[in-house]
């Protein structure tokens, strides 16, 4: 199967700042992925080049093995919502179907209208006078209705209240289980994605910490506590994400694809929102980028 | 139907909640053979998670030979888990309810029935082992 997504050392510089750099992903179809990291750290920008509305400056991007933007037909494949929730706020809601009806040539004018009707929208209201989850629901059905092969979404909750994101997010799956649609989400939030994502990817001071289904990063890391102890004295395939560390006890969270056999410690499992949270907090420690010295030191 | 729910806090993964749920269901007899699962979509909708997650949730129900899929559809019971001991648990609770009230007649609280009821089911277990 195509990745809806694949690059290969993508960068984006602006000016002397690169918003992304060294990014090296490939994100397997049928898949609702939670792009997280905290602010400025280029889930935007990293989103916007999947888009084709910025270039590369380093690097190559492909999104459903097209070039983003390409054309029409790569256009219609992808749904995109941006940040700000882009509506024409003078128009009512029932225009902004017809807008979308006459944009998109694979246009579902019944899933449209069906999905206005359950949100229980009045047609004739104007776009700016809604709240900011009908507003979030109304620009969702727009992008959903061009029917596309992947759904792009940019902090699609962040400025709604908890009872709106839970809709929003519940909608959002009710459309992923009716049509097979991959789903791009970013958010600053884990705890807003942990139901709705099996794939995550933590991209942090414009560089990609960890990426990979759910499933095998919660089942790869390991909290370990036990006596004191240097990280550096540990297995070689473990690898170490975050440590801290009393006189007496170490607590660390590790990498591992083998089980832990070491008596001494204590494991336990990790939930996916200390896991991301421990790549975050890895501040400027360049730890995971380690790998590859470490290979090179050892050929 | 049953209904699911999730509890965030209990870091127990979604999908197996929702195994839970299913196999306690069908322990206390409110599922039957024949019986609907909700479906896929509906689960999704309802609590906001992930398709795949109660999807991988019925593929397990199904590998334990519990339930099975009928394309297009929906999710159907197949099995049961009383093992036709539904009907004992009427005695057995009275049983159990009278233990309790003579434990609370011995000074027992709450903790210490629990971890008495608990420890004695552990070493009940390790002795099946052994």
């Amino acid at each position: 199967m195509t990745a809806v997504i694949a690059t290969e050392g993508l960068g984006k510089r602006y000016r002397t700042r690169w918003a992304l750099a060294g990014c090296t992903l490939s994100i397997p179809a049928g898949h609702v992925v939670g792009l997280v990291g905290p602010n400025g750290a280029g889930k935007t920008t990293l989103l916007n080049l999947a888009t084709g509305e910025l270039a590369p400056t380093t690097g190559t991007i492909e999104v459903l093995g097209g070039r983003p933007a390409a054309g029409p037909a790569q256009l219609a494949r992808v749904g995109y919502l941006a940040q700000d929730v882009p509506l024409y706020a003078g128009l009512p809601v029932a225009d902004h179907l017809r807008l979308g009806a006459h944009l998109n040539p694979g246009w579902d004018a019944d899933m449209a209208r069906r999905r206005i009707e359950r949100l229980d929208l009045d047609p004739r209201q104007k776009a700016g006078t809604l709240s900011g989850g009908q507003r979030a629901q109304l620009a969702l059905t727009l992008a959903t209705a061009k029917r596309p092969e992947l759904l792009i979404l940019d902090e699609p909750v962040a400025s709604l209240d908890p009872l709106a994101r839970r809709e929003f997010l519940q909608d959002l799956m009710e459309t992923v289980g009716e049509r097979q649609v991959s789903v791009v989400l970013s958010s600053h939030l884990i705890s807003d994605l942990e139901r709705a994502c099996d794939y995550v990817i933590v991209l942090v001071d414009s560089r990609v910490r960890v990426a990979g289904p759910v499933d095998e990063l919660l089942a790869t890391h390991h909290l370990l506590s036990g006596p004191r102890r240097d990280p550096a004295s540990l297995p070689d395939q473990m690898q170490v994400v975050s440590a801290s560390h009393t006189d007496r006890q170490s607590t660390l969270l590790v990498r591992t694809s083998g089980p832990v056999l070491d008596p001494a410690w204590a494991v336990s499992e990790v939930s996916l929102e200390d896991l991301v949270l421990a790549y975050m907090r890895q501040a400027a420690s360049p730890a995971p980028r380690n790998d590859h010295r470490h290979l090179e030191v050892r050929k | 139907m049953i209904e699911f729910h999730l509890d965030g806090r209990s870091g127990v993964a979604p999908y197996l909640q929702l195994i839970h749920q299913v196999r306690h269901a069908l322990r206390l007899g409110l599922l039957h053979e024949g019986d609907q699962l909700p479906k896929v979509k509906d689960v999704a909708a309802g609590l906001a998670i992930n398709p795949n997650t109660v999807l991988k949730a019925y593929r397990e129900l199904e590998y334990e030979g519990l339930v099975g899929a009928r394309p297009g559809i929906g999710t159907f019971v197949t099995g049961t888990l009383d093992g036709g001991s539904l009907a004992a648990h009427g005695p057995l609770r009275r049983e159990l309810q009278r233990w309790l009230a003579k434990a609370r007649r011995a000074g027992l609280d709450d903790e210490s029935i629990q971890a008495l009821f608990a420890s004695t089911f552990r070493s009940a277990i390790e002795e099946d082992i052994a």
